[in-house]
């Protein structure tokens, strides 16, 4: 798919429909909007930077790259973990991240109106002084509302609260020809024709710029509560996890860490863990409205942890103790990638009861195809994340394990009934794999949906397909 | 006069191979922890118009600083055998920081309630508890305390009970050097320098926040410990039953108004390029003279 180089005139134009201060080019651009978290995936630059601050210029934009056929890719904070928002093909990088108002929280609605360069912090600290909460709840807390609903982000809370897509209640976007489309809004309900917004949620930016989202919001949980599980192994430890689900106990959070992840983060914040006693961890948590609701239901997880082996279980009851455990989960994604100079990722999702026979297949392959793995994750919801470490191997030793290691990953997660990505995207990553996941039939429906929205092939390309 | 002249103050080469000097098979080490129920949140609100705190509805917790106390003493039980005993002052319901302080592997605890106690200050506080210390059944070879508490913030109530006990002390404890039954050497933040000091038992240390990593409270020792007694002491289980020095009575200061700090909400925001605005920030904390 070629495109044109960028004139003189298209730049002028830019600078027209922004002030000229808000668009970049040459060696005023940024080296960091060439890539993302992951710059194992390639450096790609811009030709120029454009930073909208309102849907009138991006509506301007899309008009003039749709009559000229310039590839547009939409950025927020550039937090990705697939290259989603990485210019592979140039053109005009279109950052959001200024279009970052609070526009409105409506406390009668439990809705809020958002730009999408809004962070994800920002948000939740802004509904939650209104004793709000907007569940979705991503490790990532410097990512953008805008960067969230592209990859239908999922996060910690999952497990109970569901994904960033069951949270998007309308939104405001701009087709690839400029063209404007309010679609939802602040109703519960809605039967009326095909529900574009939500194909749009997670289409990476692909089909369309959002420039305003109305969220859902949930009352805020007075109390919270963490429960540290220590177990002697990791298969004990990864098998608890079905029983705490079938005792229909739903936490807010199962997530899973072994010890060695654990003193990554404990070297990388220089900050110590409350336990290190055992080799694998679940962690959960807890929400309700007094503690002593909390305190019940805890103690019969307790129980069933205990009974499928646990060694004990470390309660986090106050806010001090929650963020000794939830800093260093926090800060596990960072510490791996500081241990190695290159690593690759896989985000795979199967089946919740299907959870303890992936993490012991993982497991397997560190020896097998003598390569480091490391691995945490949502085990509540099903969403692992791997992480291959390229360590001291040479370049072509390393591409070799790492394909072996990562097919054998995907081929097992498809093999459960599982998918490619639970929460980080195809981004332009990520493929290969999608294609070898769900087959010609989706993937050319996905190809038709593409066109009806972008039949010039300008929003984003390279991505998902 | 002060007590400070019982320590005696040592300069050692740092030793990072701690508890050298550990006996074995004798009887250990047993270590009183003083902790406090405090307010579970930082955004205490105060009454403007009556300068008091609004407890209604504020759940409590342990005082995070004595986390720090009780772990160094649940540390040092681990390697020197002996036992854990906690200690604290408060109305019945701070019962609940005993269970807690058992919960984490304390093992034994007492609680000192009666309305006579009530509205003590710090010199009335440290009495209260040096007096409920004596009237313990065992003599400890070592008090930890921690810092200060997050509610006062005094920081003052350990040493006081050190100096009613007549036991040297030392505060700011940010590591333990080296320890046997006989004697603790610990380092101490002075600020803006270190002191290493050797203590005899019996003695008393308040300890500095992060000094260890605090466990989390166990399930499997809630479960153990659920029957285990938490004693009730009142002023007529006190040696020196005088209401006098007791609670406001015994209270040498008052508090005459507690208010909210002024918040400072200045904010300025920069926007440019990184170049730009590293330069900004340069040149502001140079003119600030901060630099």
């Amino acid at each position: 798919m070629g495109y044109r180089k960028l004139t003189e005139e298209d730049i002028g134009v830019l600078r027209e429909i922004c002030s000229e201060d808000r668009v970049y080019v040459g060696s005023e651009i940024n080296e960091d909007f060439s890539h993302d978290e992951m710059v194992e995936y390639g450096k790609f630059m811009p030709e120029v930077v454009v930073e909208a601050k309102s849907i009138d210029e991006v509506s301007r934009i899309m008009k003039y790259a749709y009559k000229n056929r310039i590839p547009v890719t939409p950025r927020g904070s550039g937090t990705g973990l697939c290259g989603g928002a990485v210019p592979i093909h140039g053109g005009i990088l279109l950052s959001l991240a200024l279009m970052d108002r609070i526009l409105e929280i409506d406390e009668d609605n439990m809705t809020a109106v958002v730009e999408p360069g809004v962070l994800l912090m920002d948000l939740t600290k802004a509904v939650a002084e209104k004793g709000l909460m907007y569940p979705p709840d991503p490790g990532e807390k410097s990512a953008t509302i805008g960067g969230n609903v592209m990859t239908n982000a999922g996060g910690m809370r999952a497990i109970k609260y569901g994904v960033t897509r069951d949270y998007v209640l309308g939104m405001e976007v701009v087709l690839a020809n400029g063209e404007i489309l309010e679609l939802g809004g602040k109703i519960v309900k809605n039967s009326s024709g095909y529900s574009i917004k939500d194909i749009i949620v997670g289409s990476e930016g692909t089909l369309g710029i959002v420039t305003k989202l109305t969220l859902k919001l949930m009352p805020l949980p007075e109390r919270m509560i963490s429960l540290l599980v220590p177990f002697g192994g990791l298969d004990e430890c990864i098998e608890a996890v079905p029983k705490i689900i079938r005792s229909q106990i739903i936490p807010t959070a199962i997530e899973f860490m072994e010890r060695e992840v654990i003193e990554a983060a404990e070297e990388y914040l220089g900050k110590k863990f409350p336990d290190k006693s055992a080799d694998a961890y679940l962690l959960l948590s807890f929400d309700g409205s007094d503690t002593e609701e909390i305190e019940k239901i805890y103690e019969r997880v307790a129980e069933v942890c205990l009974d499928a082996g646990a060694i004990d279980v470390f309660i986090a009851d106050t806010d001090e103790r929650q963020e000794s455990i939830w800093d260093a989960r926090g800060a596990f994604l960072e510490a791996i990638k500081s241990s190695t100079p290159s690593m690759d990722e896989c985000d795979v999702v199967v089946p919740r009861d299907k959870i303890p026979e992936f993490v012991k297949f993982v497991d397997t392959l560190e020896e097998r195809y003598e390569i480091r793995l490391r691995s945490f994750g949502h085990a509540g919801d099903g969403n692992i994340h791997v992480y291959v470490c390229k360590d001291d191997l040479d370049d072509e030793t390393w591409k070799h394990r790492r394909d072996k290691v990562m097919e054998a990953m995907y081929n097992k997660s498809i093999e459960l009934g599982g998918q490619v990505s639970g929460e980080h995207g195809i981004g332009h990553a990520k493929i290969g794999y999608l294609n070898d996941a769900l087959g010609h039939v989706y993937m050319d429906l996905m190809r038709s949906i593409k066109l009806a929205f972008d039949p010039e092939g300008i929003l984003n390309p390279g991505k998902v397909f | 006069m002060s007590m400070f002249t019982f320590c005696l103050v040592k300069t050692y080469k740092v030793k990072y191979n701690l508890y050298i000097d550990i006996l074995k098979g004798g009887r250990g080490v047993d270590i009183l922890v003083c902790i406090k129920q405090v307010p579970a949140t930082t955004k205490v609100k105060v009454d403007e118009k009556t300068g008091s705190l609004v407890r209604d509805g504020v759940e409590s917790k342990l005082n995070p600083y004595d986390l720090y106390a009780l772990e160094t003493a649940l540390k040092l039980r681990e390697e020197l055998g002996g036992s854990v005993t906690v200690i604290t002052m408060g109305p019945p319901q701070a019962q609940a920081i005993i269970r807690e302080a058992y919960m984490m592997g304390a093992d034994y605890g007492c609680i000192l309630s009666d309305r006579a106690f009530a509205g003590a200050d710090v010199l009335a506080t440290a009495y209260t508890l040096s007096q409920g210390i004596k009237a313990l059944d065992r003599d400890f070879d070592l008090i930890i305390c921690g810092r200060q508490t997050t509610d006062g913030d005094t920081a003052q109530v350990g040493p006081s009970i050190a100096e009613f006990l007549q036991i040297p002390h030392v505060t700011w404890v940010r590591e333990i050097k080296a320890v046997d039954e006989h004697k603790i050497v610990v380092q101490q933040d002075m600020g803006d320098s270190y002191a290493i000091v050797e203590l005899m038992y019996p003695c008393l240390i308040t300890v500095d926040k992060d000094i260890l990593e605090p466990r989390l409270p166990s399930y499997r020792l809630k479960l153990k410990t659920a029957d285990r007694p938490i004693p009730m002491y009142s002023l007529a289980n006190l040696e020196d039953k005088d209401e006098e020095r007791y609670g406001l009575n015994g209270s040498a200061t008052q508090v005459e108004r507690i208010f909210p700090p002024q918040e400072n909400v200045h904010q300025e925001i920069w926007e440019g390029t990184s170049e730009q605005l590293t330069s900004n920030i340069f040149n502001m904390l140079k003119d600030k003279k901060y630099i």
